[in-house]
């Protein structure tokens, strides 16, 4: 069933990415080829693919649990906020943050994970930024 | 004998001592990620690309710290292979057969130090071959025109699939998905936007190591949050490493089959789309039939140890040959080297020999030198790498997710990156749950570019003629090759495939 879906995604992705491949716009400068012809042949081998693995699909992969799906999705949750925080509150507070939850998760317990998280955190600090000199982002108080 | 003095060149280069640290820290950091279960060759290098550029390093330099990574990741597999019966990436996975009884019967210490021998040997006479077969390859490769590339492109699609997944319609449907992302951004031809959307960002294109990075390594994380390994890392400290040294008749005993396998991983290498696990599967499958006249095999052979290590050291070594001299990698950890040189401006391919032999010689003495310092690296020192083993996933993969946070934004500086590398993230979990491989795509996204122009240049140079790319003798026997290659697994790819997944453990890791 996973495979049928997957299938079906795949072929209404290929069938958005020849129309928006239809969609570019030309330039009067082109060559023979112009820039439309090789995202169809694209489009073409993703929904013959699609189509094969709709028709003959593998048996369902073991999805996890709810409770799995949903620990998934607040870690993914979590890195985006790390994403966008990083620039606003630093290096060392965001990654302490973000390691110390993906810690928590993983099965340490709460002062274990704060202690692991900051440790992580610094100690990243340390090497990439102190040793190695890259340039990490800066927050308020400079680090 | 000229390929000795250009040696000779080549370790006048590797032989400074930035290159030779680079070379120590590689070996280092790639046997300790080779040897952590969920880490492999190709998210090892992947990690650690962006480190490299923020780094400032060149050329030479870059490829000598990440080439001494993907050899140290196919020495340090088999650690835990060994102890643990856990491989420590893909291409272990035959180790763990004949390594785990052998430490069982008290014998670890030996099978590691017998595994790193023949690591040794593997990966040493692969280096020869690279030497003298990839020139040979260039002769070649110097014949291609546009049309012939479009096909070896196509080639290496084609045949990828046959032994990366076991269906071939979900290869082809990550390869077209790779290719696809590829043409997102400006046309490099005419100059208008595709598939942008109107965002600015994306009139670059993607980064393909931000698309490396999020498909390898922070999927890695998600499947470890989906099953949270916490009762993997119980009683690893039990085991008894015993004494550290191979006893002579057990050399001797498996010298031929090392010479073996190093021959048959070393070709299972330069085979596109094989790369070691390949390697290292058939080289265990022929000594079975071979030498198992007592069907000792599986019990804790020394021969079931020697075997499958020399085979995938030699193909890692073999994988490098269609890399340099036709720049399509054979297997998943290339196309990220690959990746390396893409974005340090080198093209690799035939002019790759001529225009910057300093890179190619610095290299191959690079992977000599990173050869002996791995040699003794795993024979007596194998002890600090066990107990590195006993890092706990639970902080050690936070500690993976954040690396790669750090390389993206060191080399981008910008949240946009960050969020499409979880984008990618997420995008490899799904498709490694189900079955899709990662590495076509890796590889559409890395050449979707080089081949689409080389399509357009054909086209253009035939004045609009489609039937040029198959007008000469050499493309139409690469597209030969190309269908049977695709074809061929259809028949016998599928019982090969599944009697390797058979002995698989439940991780599966990314390909190698």
């Amino acid at each position: 069933m996973s495979d049928r879906i997957f299938g079906v995604v795949g072929i209404l992705l290929a069938v958005s990415f020849a129309f928006a491949a239809l969609a570019i716009e030309e330039s009067f400068l082109s060559d023979a080829v112009g820039p439309k012809a090789f995202p169809l042949i694209v489009a073409t081998v993703l929904g013959i693919s699609s189509l094969f693995i709709a028709l003959k699909p593998d048996a369902a992969p073991q999805w996890p649990s709810l409770g799995r799906l949903v620990e998934i999705g607040a870690a993914v949750v979590v890195m985006i906020l790390y994403a966008e925080l990083l620039p606003v509150i630093g290096f060392v507070f965001a990654t302490a943050f973000a390691a110390t939850y993906l810690t928590w998760r993983l099965g340490s317990g709460p002062i274990a994970s704060v202690v692991t998280g900051l440790c992580t955190s610094v100690g990243i600090y340390v090497v990439f930024h102190l040793v190695l000199g890259l340039s990490l982002a800066r927050g308020p108080l400079g680090f | 004998m000229e390929t000795f003095a250009s040696l000779a060149d080549g370790f006048a280069i590797a032989l400074t001592w930035q290159n030779l640290l680079l070379a120590l820290l590689g070996c280092f950091l790639g046997t300790i990620m080779g040897a952590l279960p969920g880490l492999g060759p190709s998210n090892g290098v992947a990690i650690l690309i962006p480190l490299a550029f923020t780094l400032g390093l060149g050329a030479t330099p870059s490829l000598i710290l990440l080439t001494s990574v993907y050899y140290g990741a196919m020495y340090g597999g088999r650690i835990s292979s060994i102890l643990l019966n856990i491989p420590g990436d893909e291409p272990a996975m035959m180790t763990c057969l004949d390594g785990y009884p052998m430490a069982q019967k008290g014998m670890a210490g030996q099978a590691l130090s017998l595994s790193g021998v023949a690591s040794f040997v593997g990966a040493f006479f692969a280096t020869w071959g690279l030497i003298f077969l990839a020139p040979q390859l260039v002769k070649i490769a110097l014949l291609f025109g546009p049309a012939e590339y479009f096909a070896l492109f196509a080639l290496a699609f084609m045949t990828l699939g046959g032994v990366s997944s076991t269906n071939q319609a979900k290869s082809a449907f990550a390869a077209a998905l790779g290719l696809g992302l590829a043409t997102i951004g400006v046309d490099t031809q005419t100059g208008v936007p595709r598939f942008t959307f109107g965002e600015v960002h994306l009139y670059d294109g993607l980064d393909f190591l931000v698309a490396i990075v999020g498909l390898f390594a922070l999927s890695e994380v998600f499947i470890f949050l989906e099953k949270r390994h916490g009762s993997a890392d119980a009683d690893k400290s039990k085991v008894k490493v015993g004494r550290l040294t191979p006893p002579l008749s057990m050399l001797k005993e498996t010298a031929p089959t090392m010479m073996r396998s190093t021959g048959l991983g070393f070709l299972a290498g330069v085979l596109p789309g094989a790369g070691a696990s390949l390697g290292s599967f058939i080289s265990y499958s022929m000594e079975k039939r071979l030498v198992d006249k007592d069907k000792t095999f599986g019990t804790g052979d020394p021969r079931g140890v020697a075997a499958p290590e020399a085979g995938n050291n030699a193909a890692a070594g073999g994988a490098l040959v269609p890399m340099l001299a036709l720049g399509v990698p054979g297997s998943g950890t290339t196309a990220v080297l690959l990746a390396v040189l893409l974005s340090l401006n080198i093209t690799p391919g035939p002019l790759l020999f001529s225009q910057n032999p300093d890179v190619v010689w610095g290299l191959i003495a690079a992977l000599f030198i990173a050869n002996f310092m791995l040699l003794a690296m795993n024979i007596p020192m194998v002890g600090l790498f066990t107990r590195v083993l006993m890092v706990p996933p639970r902080i050690l993969m936070p500690v993976v997710a954040m690396v790669s946070f750090v390389g993206i934004y060191g080399i981008s500086g910008s949240s946009f990156d960050l969020l499409v590398m979880i984008g990618f993230g997420v995008m490899g979990w799904v498709l490694r749950k189900l079955d899709v491989p990662l590495v076509p795509i890796i590889l559409g996204t890395l050449l979707g570019n080089t081949m689409e122009n080389n399509l357009r240049r054909a086209i253009t140079i035939s004045n609009g003629d489609w039937f040029t790319l198959i007008d000469s003798p050499l493309s139409i026997a690469l597209w030969v090759i190309a269908i049977i290659g695709f074809v061929l697994p259809l028949i016998i790819g599928r019982k090969v495939k599944s009697q390797m997944h058979a002995s698989r453990d439940q991780e599966g890791s990314v390909a190698d």
